[in-house]
């Protein structure tokens, strides 16, 4: 696996798309220093645009990668490997590199900033943790998607229909339930709501370290009374891991008992 | 060396493959022939493990294959459509392959024989469908295996090459290789192959040589007698 790994993650250095999204993350890391002049605000600002956008990438990247080396795949599955080393291997290249380009990115130029003299270095290794988790997570997924659909243009279909619904539509819907059940008590529900959508969990669980009431909203307040900043920091984690998990799981299954 | 056990395969509605039975022995060429869509590639694919069969078990030197992977350590394979990862470059290509599969390969003279020097530097994504042929050529050649798949080995090669592949065949005959061809040219079968397998609607039709097929079909000119088990099933 570890072959395979180092041969996809080399192929995507070499991409220019790598680069690109790592320029990417160093400019808006530099922009933000310098508009907002304070490391603190900075993260707050950075963890609304990481948690929106760290998964589109995780999707589009993760997809465009699947249906683009499958000639790649093709050669490797007539050598002797196993074929859940060579799916775990591309996976792990594609995630690695993006989360690489990510904390690479945003790293330098808080680093340059005197990150490491300030107190905020907890808040932002957590930034980064959720932005690795994400593009874990949301390039798992849609490595399961674009194992499940030959068509190309169906996949990415699915792939970001897949990002809008967990970035937008989900939360628009569960406001909405909120809004037409407010008569009931809904702190479970809620708090069940937010562990399914890896997006609502993850900037939860920013906030609850953050510990900014402000931007908590409903869902946020429920999880600090419900649990306390310390286990519901810790559940959240358990479930992000979970949401890596699984659809690793159900990749190398499903990659198993494909045709190519 | 293969054993096949009652193979069933069908994508979708599509059966493919219908209860194959077959057994192939060790050393010599055997050319898989069929009309398009009668499962060649299919039970290629299937031996390689890239196709995982409905029903039916295949045995590789005596072992079950199903799930297994480093039985394809003795197996070189060439791919019917020559498609490589298009940021790589040739060079790469070999020393990644002999890295993944911890072998040491005979490229050097491979590439000489199909003159590829001048396209080592290139990247696989600008290559001609000839010279990719020629790559994958190379690769499937450059280690020594006991058994050797090649689908459509002859396709977009020049007649220089073609000649070139059929020594290479022959040696590898010789070294008591078994060696494996799907081909729809019928004069290169006649020249390469030992035996010939046919199939027909995910079985096997016809098994044996090349003369036992004229006599078989009563036709002196070998493209004529496989023409003539075609036409002979449809009219039956």
């Amino acid at each position: 696996m570890l072959k395979i790994l180092k041969y996809s993650f080399y192929d995507l250095m070499r991409s220019r798309w790598s680069y690109v999204y790592f320029v990417f993350y160093l400019v808006l890391g530099f922009v933000l220093l310098f508009l907002n002049n304070d490391i603190s605000k900075a993260i707050i600002t950075l963890m609304n645009v990481i948690i929106v956008l760290v998964p589109l990438i995780g999707t589009i990247f993760g997809i465009m990668y699947f249906y683009n080396s499958r000639e790649f795949t093709e050669l490797l599955l007539s050598q002797p490997i196993r074929r859940s080393s060579i799916f775990l291997g591309q996976y792990l290249g594609v995630a690695g590199s993006l989360t690489m380009s990510l904390i690479l990115g945003l790293g330098i130029p808080f680093v340059l900033y005197g990150l490491f003299r300030s107190g905020a270095i907890w808040d932002f290794s957590l930034l980064l943790v959720t932005g690795a988790f994400l593009t874990l997570i949301f390039t798992a997924l849609s490595f399961n998607i674009a194992l499940s659909h030959e068509n190309r243009i169906k996949g990415f279909g699915y792939a970001v229909l897949l990002w809008l619904f967990m970035a937008v539509i989900y939360d628009g819907l569960f406001l909405l339930s909120l809004i037409v059940f407010e008569e009931y008590p809904l702190d479970i529900y809620s708090l069940v709501a937010t562990m399914l959508n890896p997006i609502d969990l993850s900037r939860i669980l920013i906030l609850l370290k953050l510990d900014i009431s402000a931007l908590l909203g409903y869902t946020g307040a429920v999880f600090k009374s419900f649990f306390g900043t310390g286990s519901g920091f810790f559940i959240s984690m358990a479930m992000l891991w979970l949401w890596t998990g699984l659809p690793i799981w159900r990749m190398v299954r499903k990659a198993g008992k494909k045709d190519f | 060396m293969i054993r096949i056990e009652n193979l069933y395969k069908k994508f979708g509605s599509n059966e493919v493959l219908t209860g194959l039975n077959l057994e192939i022995q060790t050393g010599g060429v055997l050319a898989i022939l069929g009309p398009n869509g009668s499962g060649k590639t299919t039970l290629i694919k299937s031996i390689l493990g890239m196709v995982i069969p409905d029903r039916g078990e295949l045995y590789i030197n005596g072992k079950p294959i199903r799930g297994k992977s480093e039985y394809r350590r003795d197996i070189n394979y060439l791919p019917q459509i020559a498609n490589f990862p298009e940021n790589l470059r040739v060079q790469e290509l070999f020393h990644m392959i002999k890295d993944l599969r911890q072998k040491s390969g005979s490229e050097e003279e491979l590439i000489s024989l199909f003159r590829l020097e001048p396209f080592l530097d290139k990247k696989l994504g600008t290559l001609s469908g000839g010279t990719k042929q020629k790559v994958n050529l190379v690769l499937a050649f450059m280690f020594n295996s006991p058994l050797l798949v090649l689908d459509e080995p002859t396709t977009g090669l020049d007649p220089a090459s073609l000649i070139r592949l059929k020594k290479l065949i022959a040696i590898e005959k010789k070294k008591g290789t078994t060696v494996l061809i799907t081909s729809h040219i019928m004069q290169f079968v006649e020249e390469t192959a030992d035996e010939i397998i046919y199939l027909l609607e995910g079985r096997i039709y016809f098994k044996g040589s090349v003369s036992e097929l004229q006599k078989a079909t009563g036709q002196t000119d070998f493209e004529h007698a496989i023409a003539a088990i075609t036409t002979e099933r449809e009219n039956a």
